[in-house]
């Protein structure tokens, strides 16, 4: 799966982006937070949103069938 | 228009077209956002704004769809810069036409609300010889909370 990091994500991960094969046990976004927060722990701040393939989900959602998850911390826009 | 624009954008261009878009309206506000050449005291050289190539877009297109419907409008114009903007140049462009001035005014503050905190655009301050990424603040949310009461046109 693609994963992509945005904004003050982009330096806690140390990149925008990179492919990762997924266990067969993260199979939902909640996992794959939990999953990737090990190693990144600025992905479990609740205020990180999480997109799959372009759309932002608000609950777990399955990862069946997902090309590309980004995660999205708080906006700065304007 | 709706666009994001990695290259400098000129407001005087940009609402001389805008003038020929809104033939017909009754009045235009226009607001021209630019990079502050300070923040706490110390001189800020340039910001960067990352964005999500489709989601920043689709974002900014569903905040401009909801305001030509809430306030009537003939006409919107938004252009946001991405990549690195320096300070004192524009980093973002909106113009509303609508019939009557006030829908104008309100429709322009509407979508400065909603970009500072609906749209998925994220700014790292180059300042003090380091990079800073900026959050929005209390006062942005305070700002886009305004618009959740039903508003009296």
């Amino acid at each position: 799966m693609k994963l992509r990091f945005f904004g003050r994500l982009r330096d806690a991960v140390g990149a925008g982006d990179f492919d990762r094969a997924l266990p067969p046990q993260v199979d939902d976004s909640d996992a794959l937070r939990l999953w990737l927060g090990r190693e990144y722990p600025a992905l479990l701040d609740d205020r990180v949103r999480i997109a799959l393939d372009d759309r932002l989900i608000h609950t777990a959602a399955s990862l069946d069938g997902v090309a590309e998850a980004a995660f999205l911390p708080p906006v700065s826009g304007g | 228009m709706i666009a994001l624009s990695p290259h400098p954008i000129d407001p005087a261009r940009l609402l001389a077209e805008f003038l020929v878009e809104a033939a017909g309206a009754g009045g235009i506000a226009t607001f021209t956002g630019l990079v502050r050449d300070t923040h706490g005291g110390e001189r800020v050289e340039a910001l960067w704004l990352d964005h999500h190539e489709r989601m920043t877009v689709q974002a900014i297109e569903e905040i401009a769809a909801t305001a030509r419907l809430r306030f009537n409008l003939t006409t919107l114009a938004i252009v946001h810069r991405v990549g690195r903007v320096g300070a004192g140049e524009p980093i973002l462009f909106a113009a509303a036409a609508a019939p009557h001035r006030r829908a104008a005014f309100d429709a322009v503050d509407y979508v400065m609300d909603r970009l500072k905190t609906d749209a998925p655009l994220w700014k790292r301050e180059r300042r003090g010889g380091g990079d800073h990424w900026i959050e929005a603040r209390p006062d942005d949310h305070r700002d886009r909370a305004r618009w959740e009461v039903p508003h009296d046109a």
